[in-house]
């Protein structure tokens, strides 16, 4: 990769002017994902002034500034207080400490990568993306977008739901062969998502709507993963074929519509 | 461009390409105990601690490294030493291409964790690959090295 | 004061740990060249056309070589012993390329930047050919990968390149045929192997630069230092007297570095400037353009008796060398060799097959080399067999393997290449393994398997494996010990150290020869100046063939101690005994330290002064297998195939352990190399013979999370032919988990999984396919 110049804007409305303004510019958030680019950059912009390396709590929501490391969201008392822990759960196994200690929560949903693991959580909790010009936008319309916008922070309404988390992986910190997040709101109200089919994230609606209609039992969660696999598209590629996927993901939403009652 | 980067304990103002990414910098810097292993974050062989927090140096920008602080092997000797000898006296140094980027991990993981169990141990250094051992005879190591120093 | 059978500290495990440098790109000069390598998008195409002029004036670029600037000198890259058992069929840069990756032009300038961008101002104009990427339809293929007329084998080994054959072999002891056809129960099964790639943790790396003697140095992360300089001189056309290399630190080899990789391209830089150039591989070329492991199709025929007394085994292989034919013919004969002496008391054996080229990166050397491959398919045939016949897999092991004492006449037939060495087997230790390991796991209330709860399943699998010692009549290995003033020696040994801990084992060994501390010996190793000749770490022998070199080694410095130490205190060498660290008389009446003596050479006892010196070395007569017995217990997640490896014991007979823990290491670090190749790590292509897997990001070895349970104890063992005991314990590790796996695997959820590597997609899969039967 080559970078022309290198920016660390003290300040968002700096950094989104070079954004738009300057040719060939393009954000930096950790960076990782960004050095295996092949890319010509002109400007680089490092957000790593912008103090946005924040964890908290209001009344109603979580608030998770753009810079926040993986490892800080891991780790941190109050992501972990919430949904059974999802986030954190989700994460963990992101090839090591010393990744998460530098990938961003910024540059995970930003990257709107197919195997994000991140992104299949927040996808069944209720979690807008703050931009800086947009302003607030549903994840799941964030990542069917593009927005030429710099990511501010992710905030999460703290509503009691239960949720879990489910991942197949070759070794245990390879990319995911399939992950799932299913949350349950109130009494039969679920959010399924599943990511890494390798494609990103969706929501499994036809299995909620099934759910919706249905008390919880053994038998209706295998019917949910049989539904979500049936409605879900999955493609092959060399981490596994398309019929494995399609296997896993009616083991693994089942399991954790299981996990969630149980 | 310039950086101002605070390597060992040293300051220094050290002239850099924007795309550079601070494994190379450190190595032209003298830090050889930084180690190329791949080119994709995958291995740990890079690892350095930034502000005392293991990073991998070959997916960090130098350039976002500038104002911070950072230690390899060479600034921390007699920790290290403190460390090795029981990677040593388990024979789980062999190659040892993997073992600094495994001691700084294991440094940044007695300041997070009090007391980690087997599992834990495993989880926090399982970004450092190593093809020689096997692993187990680290987890040895670095469970006796904890288990001692209390 | 023992120094054998003891666990030192490896002699360099602080200083590494520490961080010095000591590894090759640690050593290079600070402004040395750097030279990469432009390569092939094709995996086969003709260069019709080359034009590197804007390359060559781009600033900062020192020179460019593409096919037509380098001698075409045909040679082999296998790094083996001389005469050579690999086809000799690669030039330095050739007008043919065979492969993606393979080289087109070399590059040489003052930054990795410039090279880069030099590397893009290169036009190439290639003439594409349909590429051979399925190697089971190589051989015939009208594409023919070695079309040049210069290729050939030293000796014949059934090379045929118009074929793409790059070798065949054929054996057999008794009528095969007949005694499978009179055979109560015959299984015939058919198994693949997968590439896999060594992942050492350093990439090939290696620098070059010329001295003051105008000699060119290079210093190189290599297994084979004198092989090297020869191959060199041959592509070169150089006299090697003009070569010296030497050979640093190593970071993890594994059979990867035993062949040549960006050494001859340092070389022609260097030569050709006059300046230090370096050449150090980034993770894709060494995943697309070093070596892997010979993939191969294994069929399998196994006649027994209802009581399970085998009769006969057939072994029919077919292996993949890729482009070139680096180790073809031997690893594949150790597929047999290594694997069939296990159950001698067959009436007939047979093994062969052919060795293909395809259009896949290079097979190469690989710890294991065959032997994992043929066991595999060996082993996991005798579960199929013990299924068959309703016998426990232990006993059925127990009933026909070989037993201390006695041979197998394949040792004779078989051997590098060509002719082998008949042995007895004088240490054979597989009834303890057996007995040992399946206690330490509690095989006898854990088989077959045990239902956790509704989704997951316990089963259990075990498998036995033989290695080598070295090649025997073929392989040296040399030493020789120099003693300095103040009574200490340096050891000067040719032998490889690749993290292996040989340098250590290997002091060790003088130490005890001479009965002196381990610190009073210091090892220099290895280069290709000043060490004697070792044929260097492969083929499991550094203990066994350096060993002994140093063993003999040391017995003559030993002597020769007491034979001046006699002269000097004027008494008869009969009457003189030297206990390590005085020189003295049997009475005890004369005597003189060796700290003292030692000086008195050196400095002042003037007509008496002299140096001494020893050095030997040992060409083995036998290559005494060390033997293991490997057992696991898995627990598979029935709806998702997904499997945890709970726990892996092995027993090993590696004769004494010069020194445990490093043994201990070298055993740990196979077994979870060998469970890689087993479940986590394949080679893959996509259709156009790209590899998919050139990262690691996408081809995964084993984390420390993912077998945190690794079990090795030693057989009480010794080795009458090997230093103070002992055998080989480089390579043993790594044979059984593919088979071992495969069996427990099988016994948990009975599926198997006959084509490497088992993954939770093949396991849940077969289970579905197995349901639906029913
Ligand atoms: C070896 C490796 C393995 C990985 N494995 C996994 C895995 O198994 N599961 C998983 O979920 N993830 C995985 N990841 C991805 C990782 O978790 C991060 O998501 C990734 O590194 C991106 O984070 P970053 O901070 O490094 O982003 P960067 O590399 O800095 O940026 C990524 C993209 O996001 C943009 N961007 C960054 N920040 C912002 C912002 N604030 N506003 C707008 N745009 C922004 C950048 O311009 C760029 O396009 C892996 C990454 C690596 C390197
Ligand atoms: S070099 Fe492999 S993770 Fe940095
Ligand atoms: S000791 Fe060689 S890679 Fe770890």
């Amino acid at each position: 990769m080559i970078i022309d110049e290198y920016k660390k804007p003290k300040t968002i409305e700096e950094a989104y002017s070079i954004l738009t303004t300057k040719e060939n510019s393009q954000i930096i958030g950790g960076g990782a994902y960004m050095r295996l680019s092949k890319k010509h950059i002109g400007t680089a912009v490092d957000l790593s002034n912008l103090k946005l390396d924040f964890i908290t709590e209001t009344e109603n929501y979580i608030e998770i500034g753009a810079t926040t490391t993986l490892r800080e969201l891991e780790i941190n008392d109050i992501t972990n207080k919430y949904f059974n822990g999802i986030i954190s759960k989700s994460i963990k196994n992101i090839v090591g400490v010393q990744l998460r200690n530098i990938a961003t929560v910024g540059g995970s949903i930003a990257g709107k990568f197919g195997f994000s693991d991140l992104i299949a959580a927040l996808s069944v909790l209720d979690s807008k993306v703050i931009l800086y010009k947009t302003g607030a936008v549903n994840l799941l319309d964030f990542i069917n977008k593009k927005h030429n916008d710099v990511i501010e922070k992710i905030i999460i309404t703290k509503n009691n739901l239960n949720a879990d988390f489910q991942s197949i992986r070759n070794t245990k910190t390879d990319y995911a062969i399939l992950n799932v997040a299913v949350s349950k709101h109130n009494n039969n109200f679920y959010k399924i998502a599943v990511g890494a089919r390798p494609g990103i994230a969706i929501c499994a609606d036809k299995a909620e709507s099934f759910l919706k209609t249905v008390d919880f039992s053994k038998e209706n969660a295998e019917k949910a993963g049989l539904i979500a696999s049936e409605e879900i598209k999955f493609t092959s590629n060399f981490r596994a074929s398309a019929e494995y996927r399609q296997e896993l993901c009616k083991t693994l939403v089942s399991r954790a519509i299981l996990n969630i009652n149980c | 461009m310039k950086i101002n980067l605070k390597i060992n304990n040293q300051d220094k103002i050290i002239d850099i390409r924007p795309d550079e990414m601070l494994l190379e910098v450190l190595r032209k810097n003298g830090c050889l105990s930084v180690k190329h292993g791949c080119d994709t974050g995958s291995c740990g062989a890079c690892t350095v601690l930034l502000d005392g927090k293991p990073i991998l140096s070959c997916s960090y920008f130098a350039a976002k490294a500038d104002g911070h602080s950072v230690t390899t092997v060479e600034g921390v000797q007699n920790k290290v030493e403190k460390i090795s000898k029981y990677l040593v006296d388990e024979g789980s140094v062999q190659c040892g291409f993997c073992v600094p980027g495994l001691v700084l991990t294991t440094m940044g993981m007695e300041k997070e964790l009090n007391n980690p169990t087997e599992d834990e141990i495993n989880h926090y250094l399982s970004g450092n690959l190593c093809r020689c051992t096997g692993y187990v005879s680290h987890t040895r190591a670095i469970k006796k090295y904890l288990e001692d120093k209390k | 004061m023992k120094q054998v059978n003891k666990s030192i500290p490896k002699i360099d495990g602080m200083g590494l740990a520490k961080g010095k440098p000591a590894f090759t790109d640690d050593l290079t000069d600070s402004n040395a060249i750097i030279v990469k390598v432009l390569r092939s998008p094709h995996a086969f195409a003709r260069i019709k056309n080359i034009n590197v002029d804007k390359a060559v004036k781009y600033p900062g670029v020192e020179c460019v070589f593409t096919h037509k600037d380098v001698p075409r000198n045909v040679f082999t890259r296998a790094g083996q012993g001389y005469p050579e058992p690999s086809p000799k069929d690669k030039f330095i840069l050739d007008e043919y390329v065979r492969y993606v990756g393979d080289e087109v032009a070399v590059v040489a300038a003052t930054t990795d930047e410039i090279a880069d961008q030099a590397m893009k101002l290169i036009e190439v104009e290639y003439e594409v050919f349909e590429a051979v990427l399925d190697f089971e339809k190589a051989e015939n293929n009208k594409s023919v990968i070695h079309p040049e007329k210069e290729s050939y084998t030293m000796f014949p080994m059934g090379f045929d390149a118009s074929k793409n054959i790059a070798c065949t072999y054929d054996m057999h002891i008794g009528d095969v045929d007949e005694v499978l056809k009179n055979s109560e129960v015959v299984l015939d099964k058919t198994y693949y192997t997968q590439a896999q790639a060594h992942v050492a943790i350093e990439t090939h790396s290696s620098t070059a630069y010329i001295d003051h003697y105008e000699r060119l140095n290079i210093i190189t992360s290599t297994q084979t230092p004198v092989h090297l300089r020869r191959i060199i001189g041959e592509a070169l056309g150089m006299p090697i007297n003009k070569i010296r290399v030497v050979k640093p630190r190593v970071g993890g080899a594994f059979g990867g570095k035993q062949q040549i990789h960006g050494e001859l391209f340092c070389a022609l830089v260097t030569l050709k400037t006059g300046r230090p150039s370096k050449c150090i591989y980034s993770r894709k070329e060494v995943f697309e353009s070093s070596f892997s492991r010979h993939a191969m199709r294994l069929n399998i025929k196994i006649g027994a008796d209802k009581t399970g007394r085998l009769k006969a085994i057939d072994l029919r292989v077919l292996s993949d060398t890729g482009a070139y034919g680096e180790h073809a013919l031997t690893v594949f004969m150790i597929a047999g060799s290594k694997t069939l002496p296990l159950y001698n008391k067959v009436e007939a054996v047979r093994f062969g097959g052919i060795v293909v080229y395809t259009n896949h990166t290079p097979g190469g050397a690989y710890r294991g080399y065959g032997a994992i491959q043929g066991n595999f398919a060996l082993e996991s045939a005798m579960d199929e067999l013990a299924d068959k016949l309703n016998i426990d897999p232990i006993q059925l092991r127990e009933m026909n393997m070989i037993k201390e004492g006695e041979t197998s006449e394949i040792f004779k037939i078989m051997g590098e290449g060509g002719e082998g060495t008949a042995q007895i087997i004088e240490s054979c230790k597989l009834d303890y393994c057996l007995k040992r390991g399946s206690e330490m796991i509690k095989w006898n209330s854990k088989y077959l398997h045990k239902k956790i709860n509704a989704d997951k399943v316990r089963g259990i699998g075990m498998a036995i494996a033989m290695q080598g010692s070295g090649i025997p009549n073929m392989d040296m290995g040399a030493a020789s010990l120099k003693l300095n003033d103040d009574g200490f020696f340096n050891l000067l040994i040719g032998a490889t150290d690749l993290g292996t801990g040989s340098d250590t084992i290997l002091a060790q060994i003088a130490a005890e020869t001479l009965n002196v501390p381990v610190e009073d010996i210091v090892v220099y190793a290895s280069d290709s100046d000043l060490t004697p000749f070792d044929c260097g770490a492969y083929a499991s022998s550094t203990t066994f063939v350096s060993g002994n070199g140093v063993r003999k080694t040391a017995e003559k410095m030993k002597n020769l101690i007491i034979s001046e130490g006699a002269k000097h205190l004027q008494i008869n060498v009969e009457d003189t005994i030297f206990d390590g660290k005085t020189i003295k008389s049997k009475d005890g009446e004369k005597s003189i330290s060796l700290k003292e003596i030692s000086k008195g050479w050196l400095y002042h006892y003037g007509q008496g002064q002299e140096q001494l010196i020893a050095s030997d070395s040992y060409v083995g007569k036998k290559s005494p297998p060390p033997y293991m017995a490997g057992f696991v217990e898995v627990e598979v997640d029935t709806k998702t195939g997904h499997f945890d490896i709970l726990d892996y014991t092995a027993v090993v007979d590696c004769g004494t352990t010069i020194n445990p823990k490093l043994a201990l290491g070298q055993m740990e670090g196979g077994l979870l190399q060998g469970i890689g190749m087993a479940v986590y790590e394949d080679v893959k292509y996509n259709k156009y013979g790209q590899m998919l897997t050139n990262n690691l990001m996408n081809y995964k070895i084993p984390t420390r999370e993912d077998v945190p349970n690794i079990n090795v104890e030693f057989a009480d063992s010794y080795e009458p032919s090997g230093p103070y005991g002992a055998k080989s314990v480089g390579e043993i590790g790594i044979d059984t988990p593919p088979a071992a796996i495969s069996n427990a695997i099988f016994n948990a959820v009975g599926v198997r999984i006959n084509d490497l590597p088992i993954t939770p997609e093949k396991i849940l899969m077969a289970m579905k396919k197995k349901e639906q039967k029913k």
